[in-house]
């Protein structure tokens, strides 16, 4: 290959250079290691096995089956939980199977029917765990560390029996721990063939896939950003390096520069937004979710509002009769409502009102959510042929369909928010408070100054003439006498925009007051939408996008939840699934070993790498300069894969559990062979030091495997005594069920 | 001072002769080139004049005497190159001149922007009511309990004290009259401290610039930032927070320069100023600590530097890393310890704040219940007592008519832990198998309560039982819900509980303030404790309390008894155990912090954003609402801010680009070099790295955030707008041929942005100093074409 860069290079050969591969036959030489073989098939075994055991629903398969149905069935959903990548996924492997998605995923330890294809929906998780095991490995190769130290991490992975809990159901964490593996293995290849043959076919192919693994390990789940931001780092690290290296000319530099940007940043953006595309193209009916989405969202969804919607006038008119939904849907979606009752003249603090009609934000669909937009200039409440349209900046009354009241505002403090003023509909008691009932039409989204209001599309805000508020949904619950429904007022001091203030018409029909001519006016109507093509594929993606980044389950603790100290010191478990009858039961627990020796081999590489980096400092060199480099490079690597993937939990304010240490863990499984080589190269100077320091290992990982044994029966679910159970309880703060005898 | 520098001279002169010239990337003083600017050794030294050149760039100034001279103006590399080692007899001791009397200057103008209509309003405005009161309390000597600590509004107690204020103006609400009450003490204290940032930024800017221009640039944007007018003409803690965080850069940064004649006495001066200053910081506010980690990472900077250095022997390395422990750590926290002392020895009487604190500690308060206490020792069958967490800041035992909301465990009524005192805290012991009517009647014989005893806990005023059962604790799921049951004091066998002491045998007496008690469920095994976790607004944001499974030994499942009442028995003076000022210290910490997390925005609040800062996006009310209100409003000069904040992304493309430049190895003369990574990378980066560190933690933080958070780091951003345009300005009028042009250009470029800054401080004053009149939204106001955002409320 030898074509290594020199300066001064002419830029045409360096482009040559980089379309390189193309010159040169596609040639495949196959090398079998077998050891990584039998690992392999090993993994599948320990990973695969007795898949369908528990034919019951376990943990938060509970979670992901009810999404997995939802794909089945191509009904809309969000998750704020994370991209749709996994959850997709996981639908592959049911529609491979046939499910159909009628399962209730209704509770944890539900008897699955026999519909559901339990070993194929958990194929793909498990599959993923089982290749954890190589690719550790080869990650120990790419980090030029031995064979035995190579080994030594695929085995601790595959002895692992909190990844194997996890790689055994319909879960998440082992399909990200793969990709993330993967794509720091894929960055590593990458790198170690830069020296000797940068642009070439290989070096293309292990920057493309590290990009692309980094991508769907987002697309899994959003704790993948972590490591995609440690391989940017490192990757901008190794470029600051070549930058010093001035045997590269700056043309090439560009070059590197360039794809790096490309298949770093851009691939991976592109193939996120692709997950979403599927996703989106998946799903198209209208479903339980919808209402979160704006109106122009649902109305793009087959069935729900678009059944309503369709056929729908686009402009709205004088004389149309509307319904308006605030645009916040927070803290629910909600439709300007008003009713015969009343404010009541004085409110429980002693303040007075208008006594004048509620108005109020409805959570329902209801009759009482229709108003009639009126022409202040004009008497009549039906749209006149041909049908006048409001523009932004018109200035309109606002009629209550059932009530025929006109929407008011006026110097009345509102019942919740006094700071703002009191919306009414306006009765005329014949005191001295005249109707101030003019209001403004201001579309947010519009194009330009002379836009028409239409339906669903238009996102507007109502001001108020007189007073110049703004028509807003404050978010408080009224008390008893507003029957708990939400408080709408007038805003005085608008601070900007915000979208409670916003409000789009959802259902919208032109008014008739005689049967017969009105539905000949509407036949004569010529404007008909089909919303769906109207909304974009962007313009979906960020709204759901937001919807997924802002949403927030108000669950607060769960009974297996954990804080993040808990997680070194494994303090705590999750029970995962019970046998009704048997003493049978699943529990994510690590293995105790492995996990300890972790956090040793942690410790040990920090004062390792402190002690050396201070004498280095002082030009002493214990280690020779390419062992140096070699724990500097699995450092970055291992230490940094594990701080980046647990730190920031310490700043998160989410549930948290134990799961959600496994990507960090393994990554600090993988230190542990290198720690142990470090140690047996470098500091076992005699040759009686070194053997003992091999019978130590070998020890060691006999407890390791020990430890595998002993918690294995909770790891698959083997039935067990309740003595049994009771040894296998080494932590107090541990959650084994102990069934009490005679029930 | 004389001897000060005299010792700096005398070492100055010592220190040549063993230093190695190194590269010119070192900090001032290495090759010589750039004089160290403590006072002392600009004007002792006599260099060489071989050697002498110009005080780079601050030739605009000053060298305008000599046309056609291509001076200091462009890069020190030009003289350098041109005109090599040509004397320049003369300028060298009218730099320092010119220095100081832009210092003079600048310090003038500031003074005479921050005590301009300092009277004004005469009305409390804002945290004034806060901070005013708190100064008071030191004054009247009331304990009082705040999340920050204690040093600022001490200060501002002082403050008043000294200048005759007597503590009786009660601070109520913003908007109540001064009247006759002496308030100018205390807003003229805090006017001059933050009258003192602008000298500090200049002289900081100039020690790392050596740049006149930039200094001064810096200098009038913050004389002419309605921000920080308006922040600092009020009884707040910003502004004495801001002196401590300015003063510490100042003297790290002088300290920096000193770092050629370690050990001497000017370097032995500014190290520990850096730590007294850190010790201010800290003390005022707790986001003094990002100042500690900017000096802290600086230190271990240095030290790194200083390692690398093998002329340096282990020993003498190893006095430089202690005299930083000394001054750096050591000396700070020895300060920050001592004004709790203070605080603690000048609070002395009951307050507002004591029901946050330990019983022991309240026993110190004068005035408190427990302060000299007379209450029955032992306690017994039908005695009414509080019972308080021993958690620090644990309240007390606490229930209400309130019942569990739908969905949260049973539909009981709720037990919390409260940190006020309340009647709702006093709950009765009763035996578990019988009632208490018989144990009220004076006839019958006094029982007392005995460790390992079944007693039963009734709350008095809404005769519940204290009572548990295996639901879920509403917010730790693996804990067991704590209810009140039953009626008139009759529930069921869940309301037993088994009451021990720590560390006792069974039988013994239970004893009131002393005994720690553990209550233990008698039916499910799990002990009585609190959570610390506050409770969402069905529970009034008190605190959880609930009954753990897990059998540990933790403050958060003891308590002791408080208050004791039964008229059967004797009242018996004791005197409790006082706690060690260390305890106090770990106390009111927790205590504080605690606080600190508690500011959670309320449901719907709409809270200011960190991502508004820096764009001005929103000020802050100070005073008033309506047209006839005098309103000064808290918003920075757009001008300014929007100035900085495009700074930022310009300042971040010259940093990458010299870094790329110097990494490439491109030819440059080794003084191009020394300037590029002195100023650009290492001292811009500095105050880079401050306003990084003063804001983004605010982005992490669940707390409620206000815009005047931002001021720290906007001080920070305004120097590295100065060391930017200074920077800039220079490198391109370099490429102007005759050296005429390129000084005008260098020079008038300077001069315009300070002209625009000093223009837009015309049209915004009103702001800071007060507007009357029609809002800006009326178009005869005459502030009315300047509302250039919607979100602006003046």
């Amino acid at each position: 290959m030898g074509n290594h860069c020199e300066g001064g290079e002419v830029p045409g050969q360096t482009f040559d250079r980089m379309l390189g591969f193309l010159k040169k036959p596609v040639v495949v030489t196959a090398e079998i290691n077998l050891s990584l073989v039998a690992l392999t098939v090993v993994g599948l075994m320990s990973r695969l096995w007795g898949l369908s055991y528990p034919r019951a629903v376990v943990f938060d398969e509970v979670y992901y089956g009810q999404f997995v149905s939802l794909y089945m069935k191509r009904i809309f959903f969000v998750d704020d939980s994370g991209p749709p990548l996994g959850h997709m996924l996981l639908a592959l492997g049911g529609y491979l199977g046939g499910f159909d998605g009628n399962f209730l995923w209704n509770r944890i330890g539900a008897e699955y029917s026999t519909n559901v294809p339990v070993c194929s929906l958990r194929f793909l998780p498990a599959l993923a765990g089982a290749l954890c095991i190589p690719l550790a490995y080869q990650i120990l190769v790419e980090l030029r560390f031995s064979h035995c130290a190579a080994l030594g991490a695929a085995l601790l992975i595959l002895l692992e029996n909190s990844l194997i809990t996890q790689s055994r159901f319909m879960l998440l964490e082992s399909i990200l721990i793969f990709f993330i593996l993967l794509a720091v293995l894929s960055y590593l290849k990458f790198y170690n063939l830069q020296r000797h043959s940068s642009f070439s076919g290989r070096w293309w192919f292990w920057l493309l896939l590290s990009g692309v693994a980094c991508s769907c390990a987002v697309g899994v789940k959003y704790m993948g950003l972590f490591t995609y931001m440690l391989l940017l780092v490192i990757a901008g690290l190794h470029f600051w390096h070549m930058l010093g290296d001035q045997n590269l000319s700056n043309v090439s530099l560009v070059c590197h520069f360039l794809a790096r940007g490309l298949t770093l940043l851009i691939i991976p953006v592109a193939t996120y937004l692709s997950f979403f595309y599927v996703h989106l193209t998946l799903l198209y009916r209208s479903g339980p979710h919808d209402q979160i989405m704006t109106s122009a969202f649902q109305a793009s969804l087959e069935g729900g509002l678009a059944r309503i919607t369709q056929g729908q006038p686009l402009e709205v008119a004088y004389g149309s009769q509307i319904t308006l939904r605030n645009v916040l849907g927070k803290p629910m979606q909600c439709w300007l409502h008003s009713h015969t009752n009343t404010y009541p003249i004085r409110y429980e603090n002693g303040r007075g009102s208008s006594h004048q009609q509620q108005v109020t934000c409805y959570p329902f669909k209801d009759v009482n959510n229709w108003w009639i937009v009126k022409d202040p200039g004009m008497q009549q409440l039906v749209v006149s042929n041909p049908p006048r349209p409001v523009r932004h900046g018109h200035i309109v009354q606002l009629v209550h369909g059932i009530t025929t009241r006109y929407l008011n505002t006026h110097d009345v403090a509102a019942p919740l928010s006094p700071h703002s003023q009191e919306v009414s509909c306006y009765i005329d008691y014949n005191i001295s408070m005249p109707a101030q009932n003019l209001w403004r039409v201001e579309i947010v989204n519009r194009e330009s100054d002379t836009d028409v209001w239409k339906t669903i599309l238009s996102e507007v805000r109502f001001v108020h003439v007189n007073t110049s508020a703004v028509l807003k949904l404050s978010g408080a619950s009224l008390p008893e006498w507003g029957y708990r429904q939400l408080e709408v007022v007038g805003e005085k001091l608008s601070k900007g925009y915000h979208q409670s203030m916003v409000w789009n018409v959802e259902e919208h029909r032109y008014g008739k007051s005689q049967e017969q001519k009105e539905r000949e006016v509407e036949l004569h109507s010529p404007t008909r939408m089909d919303i769906s093509k109207n909304l974009s594929f962007m313009a979906k993606f960020t709204e759901l996008q937001w919807k997924i980044l802002t949403l927030k389950n108000e669950d607060t603790e769960h009974k297996y939840s954990s804080s993040a100290l808990d997680w070194i010191t494994m303090d705590t478990n999750i029970a995962y699934w019970l046998h009704p009858t048997s003493g049978a039961q699943i529990h994510l627990l690590g293995n105790v070993c492995t996990w300890a020796s972790a956090n040793v081999a942690a410790v040990v590489y920090t004062c390792l790498s402190l002690w050396y980096l201070i004498r280095r400092r002082r030009k002493i060199y214990d280690i020779p300069e390419d062992a140096w480099q070699l724990w500097v490079s699995a450092g970055q690597i291992c230490v940094g894969g594990w701080v980046v993937n647990y730190l920031p939990f310490f700043l998160m304010e989410k549930t948290l559990f134990l799961y959600h240490y496994l990507p960090a863990l393994t990554f600090q499984i993988l230190l542990i062979p290198i720690v142990l080589q470090h140690l047996s190269d470098h500091l076992c100077r005699s040759l009686l030091s070194k053997s003992m320091f091999s019978a130590l290992t070998v020890a060691w990982f006999s407890s390791v495997c020990f430890a595998y044994r002993t918690f294995s029966p909770v790891t698959y679910g083997e039935p067990l005594s309740v003595a049994e159970l009771k040894d296998l309880r080494w932590k107090d703060s541990w959650n084994i069920l102990i069934r009490k005898q005679g029930h | 001072i004389s001897a000060l520098l005299k010792s700096c001279g005398r070492r100055k002169a010592t220190t040549r002769r063993w230093r190695p010239e190194r590269g010119p990337g070192r900090l001032s003083g290495g090759t010589g080139k750039t004089p160290p600017s403590s006072g002392c050794a600009r004007r002792r030294r006599r260099p060489p004049p071989s050697r002498s050149r110009r005080y780079l760039g601050c030739g605009g100034a000053h060298s305008g005497s000599r046309p056609g001279a291509p001076a200091g103006l462009r890069l020190p590399a030009c003289p350098a190159l041109r005109l090599p080692a040509r004397p320049a007899p003369g300028l060298l001791p009218r730099a320092p001149a010119g220095w100081r009397a832009a210092l003079g200057l600048v310090t003038l103008l500031s003074f005479a922007s921050r005590f301009h209509r300092l009277p004004e309003p005469p009305h409390v405005c804002w945290d004034e009511t806060h901070f005013g009161k708190m100064g008071s309390y030191y004054i009247n000597r009331t304990f009082f309990f705040d999340v920050h600590p204690p040093l600022g509004k001490m200060l501002i107690g002082l403050a008043g004290y000294l200048s005759g204020y007597d503590g009786t103006f009660p601070f109520q609400k913003p908007g109540d009259r001064y009247e006759q009450h002496n308030y100018m003490g205390m807003r003229g204290f805090c006017a001059f401290l933050g009258s003192c940032l602008v000298p500090f930024a200049y002289l900081t800017v100039l020690e790392l610039s050596k740049s006149l221009p930039a200094a001064l640039l810096t200098a009038f944007i913050l004389i002419f930032d309605t921000g920080c007018i308006t922040l600092s003409q009020y009884i707040l803690l910003d502004p004495i927070l801001m002196f401590f965080l300015m003063g510490a850069v100042l003297s790290m940064v002088k300290c920096n320069s000193c770092a050629d004649r370690p050990f001497s006495a000017s370097w032995w001066l500014w190290l520990s100023l850096t730590g007294v200053n850190l010790a201010g910081a800290m003390g005022v506010k707790f986001v003094g600590l990002f100042v500690v980690l900017l000096v802290g990472l600086n230190t271990i900077y240095n030290l790194w530097d200083l390692l690398g250095n093998l002329s340096l022997s282990l020993v003498m390395f190893g006095k430089h890393f202690l005299a930083r422990v000394l001054c750096l750590i050591l000396l700070p926290l020895t300060l920050y310890v001592a004004m709790f002392a203070v605080h603690f020895a000048v609070l002395n009487k009951s307050g507002p704040g004591d029901g946050f604190f330990s019983s022991a500690f309240q026993s110190q308060l004068i005035g408190n219940n427990l302060h000299n206490v007379s209450i029955p020792e032992h306690l017994a069958y039908g005695s009414v007592v509080t019972m308080k967490n021993l958690r620090m800041a644990g309240g007390y035992l606490h229930s209400h008519w309130h019942l569990y909301p739908e969905g949260v465990g049973a539909r009981q009524q709720q037990v919390t832990a409260y940190l006020h005192k309340d009647l709702n805290n006093l709950w009765i012991i009763k035996k578990h198998d019988s009632d208490t009517a018989d144990l009220l009647d004076s006839s019958s014989p006094v029982e007392f309560v005995r460790h390992g005893d079944i007693i039963r806990l009734e709350h008095k005023e809404t005769s519940r039982n204290l009572h548990s059962h295996q639901h879920e604790a509403p917010l730790t799921r693996k804990h067991f819900q704590v209810t009140g049951y039953g009626i008139n004091g009759t529930g069921d066998s869940n309301d037993f509980w088994r009451i021990e002491v720590v560390g006792r045998r069974a039988g013994k007496l239970i004893k009131v303030l002393r005994s720690k008690i553990r209550l233990t469920h008698v039916a499910t095994g799990c002990i009585l404790g609190s959570s610390g976790k506050t409770l969402p607004k069905w529970g009034w944001e008190q605190v959880e309390v609930t009954c753990t499974p897990y059998v540990k030994e933790t403050p958060n499942s003891l308590w002791n008894f408080e208050d004791h009442i039964n008229p059967k028995l004797p009242n018996i003076s004791l005197d409790v155990l006082k706690p060690s000022f260390v305890e106090i210290l770990l106390e009111s910490h927790m205590v504080m912090i605690r606080g600190n997390s508690g500011l959670k925005p309320k449901d719907n609040e709409v809270t200011s954003k960190p991502w508004h800062w820096p764009i001005n996006y929103q000020g802050l009310r100070f005073s008033g609402v309506n047209e006839t209100d005098y309103r000064v409003y808290l918003l920075g000069n757009p001008v300014v801010w929007w100035l900085n904040l495009f700074t930022i992304g310009l300042y971040l493309l010259i940093a990458i680009s010299t870094a790329v430049v110097l990494k490439r190895g491109v030819q440059l003369t080794s003084e191009h070099k020394g300037e590029l990574s002195r100023v650009v990378l290492r001292g811009g980066g500095q105050v880079a790295l401050g306003w990084l560190l003063h804001y983004l933690p605010f982005f992490m933080m669940g707390r409620v955030l206000y815009f005047h958070h931002y001021f720290p780091a906007m001080l920070f951003s305004s120097m590295l707008t100065g060391i930017t345009w200074d920077t800039l300005l220079k490198f391109f009028s370099q490429f102007l041929s005759p050296s005429t042009t390129a000084r005008r250009v260098y020079g008038g470029g300077i001069l315009t942005l300070i002209l625009l800054i000093t223009y837009s401080f015309y049209l915004f004053h009103p702001l800071s100093y007060g507007m009357i009149g029609p809002m800006a939204s009326d178009p005869s106001s005459p502030m009315a074409g300047l509302r250039w955002m919607d979100s602006w409320e003046f």
